[in-house]
């Protein structure tokens, strides 16, 4: 009855993709109250076919060689599509570049679910520790134990605080998104004129409320001059709130050109919303979502365009990082200099201030190119 | 209504009755806010009342209020049922997973979902009559087995519109001489469940049982029997909420509905069931959910500070229970005094 689609690591030659070997992991179902850990299957060996006889078999086997040891990885939260691709993409990286990935995490999204984690990698001596902080300060000290256990720590996606993590990976800088949500409210209001609202997450949530000033940075330019931000309301990425405060936001807002939710469940509830109310060509959707998520709307006109950072280089790249580090390449000082064959064109990257390295500008979807990343995504 | 005062001057006495007994039920004082409530926010914010916004709200309240249903069933005999929102997000995500990886048709996939609720709920209920584990700790454990097996189902995957037959969300926006389909649905589920507690064997059971099970075991009233059937219906309830969830949002997480229970449970508290058991209606139930929709969606129309929101909704759930316990003193006070006379 629970037919998937399996998850088939195509070896899609597009720009965004990493071809790659692919495993069929099948993670382990989550502990819903106690933290024990959760090991999902290191890649696997080169031998692992893909999971469909439908699927073209172009796996390339891991080459030999690279680094040995255990790689930790640590997202948010597992059984998280969003992290679930970013760990595709340390799987990918841990076969072409050697090492052995583990992913352990909490079930749900809690910085204190994720310490007995990070304690067990450091007691049985992991190499490497791949972290999302649920909570920056929150993890911090069991990050500088593993530290001073000679851990390497690299965070992505979510930073921890600065000092607990040796390289933090940004998946964008924040001036790169926040412009960029200004540049497609402008795209999508007519005329770049207009009444726009903003469908954030929780009002404690770190790279929201940092997108969202940057964005209000951009919108004092005077392109943007015409747009009228009526305010930020919070649906704390749950469909149930995101749905009623979209609601209530049209309700209170008539006017309402373009709603700007930059984030993935906020951004699918509030398109959903202007469907319902047959708003389409009226109020305009834009923000941060998943190629499948939006597929739909970006086709309905509910929401003609939105952003992303490509989830598989940014798990990609945490996972070259950890390696660069354990090999001595780089200290994960400021000024450092890197390169990674498959990303960035093969440009070098470059460490900035509080060591943190930026994977590249935010990508735009829209009705061009969503059914292509919605194949080479995956989610 | 009934206080249409009659021409008989010698009535003043039966019309004081009827005044009291409106006023003494919580059904009519939490209607009398509403509308009083509705109509100083539309005051404010005219688009409040717009259909627009009020199909939006109700049609999310429906599915509140139908699961609320089930809930009260099970306050009123005594117990909780925590596992609600996991019983919604597990047949939420079920039928999905049905539509997307097979070609089966609709009503199929949904009453395959009811049956899957009614069959969590029958588990809840074999838990606690059978193994004697009490409700609230019972089904604080299939909150989380039923969540779990979600995740287990979901394998890391969300569903998307995209996944799912063309149009599936559109039920969630149709009505029916204006009124949203969710909502006559949700109104059908109140009043079948209003008549059956009323006036059948079992509901007068469910009250029974609620006030003393003991008094009602001398008399022959099976407590455990009543009470597994409550629960099986609460989950055949959830069940039907759960495949309205997924028509409603047409986006499926693992996560889904988390966080509904205590929604659905202050619904029905507010709608005056008594926590402690044996006393309150669906009717309330249903009214006490609408209000708490109509509070939420009012309180970011009235543009409130975004900041403040849960401590003013808290505030108002409060408010409107507490009015009402003190209106409720005045007149039994009241009725007390008129009988000393």
């Amino acid at each position: 009855m629970f037919h998937r689609l399996p998850r088939a690591a195509a070896g899609v030659a597009l720009a965004l993709v990493l071809a790659g070997c692919s495993s069929s992991a099948t993670p382990t179902p989550a502990p819903v109250i106690t933290p024990a850990p959760v090991i999902t299957p290191a890649p696997a060996t080169p031998t692992a076919a893909p999971a469909t006889p439908t699927a073209a078999p172009t796996a390339t086997p891991c080459p030999t060689g690279g680094i040995t040891g255990n790689i930790v990885m640590l997202p948010k939260q597992i059984n998280n599509p969003y992290f679930d691709v970013a760990f595709k993409g340390a799987q990918n990286a841990a076969c072409d570049l050697g090492g052995t990935l583990t992913e352990v995490g909490p079930s749900s999204a809690d910085a204190t679910l994720q310490i007995p984690f990070i304690q067990t990698a450091t007691t049985q001596s992991a190499k490497a520790i791949l972290v999302s902080a649920d909570d920056a300060n929150v993890i911090a000290p069991a990050l500088k134990s593993a530290m001073a256990a000679g851990i390497k720590v690299v965070g992505y996606d979510s930073s921890p605080a600065v000092g607990a993590y040796s390289v933090f990976v940004n998946q964008a800088d924040t001036a790169g998104i926040g412009k960029g949500l200004a540049d497609m409210a402008c795209d999508e209001a007519p005329n770049c004129t207009g009444e726009i609202a903003v469908l954030s997450a929780a009002q404690t949530a770190t790279n929201q409320n940092a997108w969202i000033a940057a964005m209000k940075t951009t919108l004092t330019g005077s392109k943007y001059a015409g747009l009228k931000l009526d305010g930020v309301y919070y649906g704390n990425d749950d469909p149930t709130i995101s749905t009623t405060q979209t609601t209530a936001m049209l309700a209170a807002h008539p006017n309402l050109k373009v709603i700007i939710a930059p984030t993935t469940v906020g951004i699918v509830a509030a398109a959903q919303v202007v469907t319902s109310q047959n708003l389409i060509g009226k109020v305009f959707v834009t923000g941060l979502g998943t190629p499948m998520g939006m597929q739909t709307f970006v086709k309905s006109g509910a929401a003609p365009e939105f952003a992303l950072w490509n989830v598989t280089d940014l798990g990609y790249l945490a996972y070259a990082v950890a390696v660069d580090l354990l090999n001595g390449t780089i200290k994960g000082n400021p000024g450092d200099t890197f390169t990674v064959p498959s990303l960035n064109g093969g440009a070098p990257y470059t460490i900035g201030a509080n060591s943190v390295v930026v994977l590249g500008p935010p990508f735009v979807f829209n009705a061009q190119n969503i059914d292509q990343y919605v194949a080479s995504f995956g989610f | 209504m009934a206080l249409s005062a009659p021409a008989n001057v010698r009535a003043p006495s039966r019309v004081g009755t009827l005044i009291g007994r409106a006023a003494r039920s919580r059904e009519v004082t939490l209607a009398a806010v509403v509308v009083v409530l509705s109509m100083f926010v539309w005051f404010e914010a005219p688009n409040f009342l717009s259909s627009t916004n009020l199909i939006s709200v109700t049609a999310l309240t429906a599915i509140i209020v139908i699961a609320a249903v089930g809930e009260a069933l099970v306050i009123i005999t005594k117990n909780i049922d925590l596992s609600v929102e996991s019983t919604m997000g597990l047949v939420a995500f079920v039928v999905a997973e049905m539509l997307k990886g097979q070609n089966i048709p609709l009503p199929a996939a949904w009453a395959l979902g009811i049956g899957l609720g009614l069959a969590l709920g029958m588990a809840n209920g074999v838990v606690i009559t059978i193994f004697r584990v009490p409700s609230i700790v019972a089904t604080l454990g299939t909150l989380s087995i039923y969540r779990g097996l979600t995740y287990w189902v979901a394998n890391g995957q969300e569903i998307t519109t995209s996944d799912l037959p063309n149009g599936y969300t559109d039920p969630a926006s149709q009505t029916i001489f204006g009124v949203p389909l969710f909502v006559i649905l949700a109104i059908a589920v109140v009043i079948v469940a209003a008549l059956i507690l009323r006036y059948t064997v079992f509901g007068r059971q469910v009250y029974a049982v609620g006030s003393n099970a003991e008094a009602a075991a001398t008399i022959g009233v099976g407590a455990r029997s009543t009470v597994f059937l409550v629960f099986a219906l609460a989950g055949m309830l959830a069940g039907v909420a759960g495949v309205l969830w997924g028509i409603e949002f047409g986006q499926l997480y693992a996560s889904s509905a988390s966080g509904e229970s205590l929604a659905v449970i202050a619904a029905v508290v507010v709608g005056g069931v008594s926590i402690s058991g044996g006393s309150g209606t669906v009717v309330g139930a249903a009214i006490g959910a609408l209000f708490l929709g109509l509070i939420n969606n009012a309180l970011t129309v009235l543009n409130l500070p975004q900041e403040w929101l849960q401590v003013i909704y808290g505030a108002v759930i409060l408010l409107a229970v507490v009015t009402d316990a003190l209106v409720q003193m005045r007149t039994q006070r009241a009725k007390a005094r008129s009988r000393m006379r």
